[in-house]
């Protein structure tokens, strides 16, 4: 039974597509994006993440089955991420009840 | 592929339904990192939205040049583990050996630089508590940030201690002779881990160190 496996030239086309990016990441840092700076950071991390995960943990070449535990992780992480910062970033956006104080 | 030379546990049909079961194990393993590290994650969001004019200050103090060198090295030691693992399916030891090696070399210059740059930041007087100093913006929200930096690069660096032990370990079984083409799952495993410890940091670096650089 043969597994499908990466090849080692693979590696190192993903290796040098890693050193890419993270020339990228630090070029983009340097550049006046405003708020779309911490955008770039992050996607150009998360686009890396995913080499990594496909190429480098052979997920790529892994069964559908092994797909769904990879994924969950960062599933579960992205509904903490969005729920956690859904209450913080709207917090200011109603005004607290009169009457309401703190401590009471 | 005799079952023997594969040693295949017996509740396995052969070596690839073994090897399969491990890593889904792994990649359980791996959600509750996922997890661990999230809560870290987050609770930087929340601060570094609430104070992101002194996160952009603080980040600046950070050595960019090390930051950098160091994601290289990281990188470049993902490269050699995913090749250790190559040559453990290749069944060429000698090689696996190799590998391992300059994985462990490269996580240790890794580590290396994070130690001095630990060693600079208590001689400028960041580490958060008593001594510290920061000068212009608000220092008790910068100290936030210097909180969340130990931390995290901290937990990061104790991972990459165990993953560095763990490659020791498996040099050690590789010398015995211990793996063969159909059986080197502990290999594997140990190589989904130190790419798991990679992705962590290719998320940090830019996080901590690239906050505010324009």
């Amino acid at each position: 039974m043969a597994e499908k496996t990466v090849s080692a030239g693979m590696y190192l086309l993903v290796y040098l597509a890693l050193m890419v990016l993270l020339a990228a990441t630090v070029g983009a840092a340097y550049l006046h994006l405003g708020n779309l700076t911490v955008v770039a950071a992050v996607g150009i991390a998360i686009v890396k993440a995913t080499l990594i995960i496909l190429y480098f943990m052979h997920i790529r070449v892994g069964s559908r089955n092994l797909w769904v535990f990879a994924v969950v992780g960062f599933l579960w992480l992205a509904i903490l991420l969005t729920l956690g910062m859904t209450d913080y970033l709207s917090r200011g956006w109603v005004p607290a009840p009169t009457g309401w104080e703190p401590g009471k | 592929m005799s079952n023997v030379a594969a040693r295949v546990a017996e509740q396995f049909d052969d070596a690839v339904q073994q090897r399969e079961s491990a890593t889904v194990g792994m990649w359980i393993f791996l959600a509750t990192e996922v997890m661990f590290f999230g809560g870290m994650f987050l609770g930087y969001a929340v601060y570094r939205s609430s104070y992101p004019m002194v996160f952009g200050a603080s980040s600046q103090r950070l050595d960019i040049v090390l930051g950098t060198l160091n994601t290289a090295l990281l990188l470049t030691s993902s490269l050699t583990m995913a090749m250790a693992v190559h040559a453990a399916h290749s069944g060429k030891r000698r090689s696996l050996v190799g590998f391992l090696f300059a994985t462990i070399v490269l996580g240790a210059g890794f580590l290396g630089i994070k130690f001095y740059e630990y060693f600079q930041k208590f001689e400028e007087h960041l580490v958060p508590g008593k001594g510290f100093v920061f000068e212009g913006a608000d220092s008790r929200h910068a100290q936030l940030f210097f909180s969340f930096y130990f931390a995290m690069t901290g937990m990061h660096a104790l991972h990459m201690v165990i993953g560095i032990v763990m490659m020791g370990v498996l040099i050690v079984f590789a010398m015995r002779g211990k793996f063969t083409a159909e059986y080197y799952n502990p290999v594997e495993m140990a190589g989904l881990y130190w790419h798991f410890v990679d992705i962590v940091w290719v998320f940090l670096f830019p996080l901590l160190y690239l906050v505010e650089r324009s």
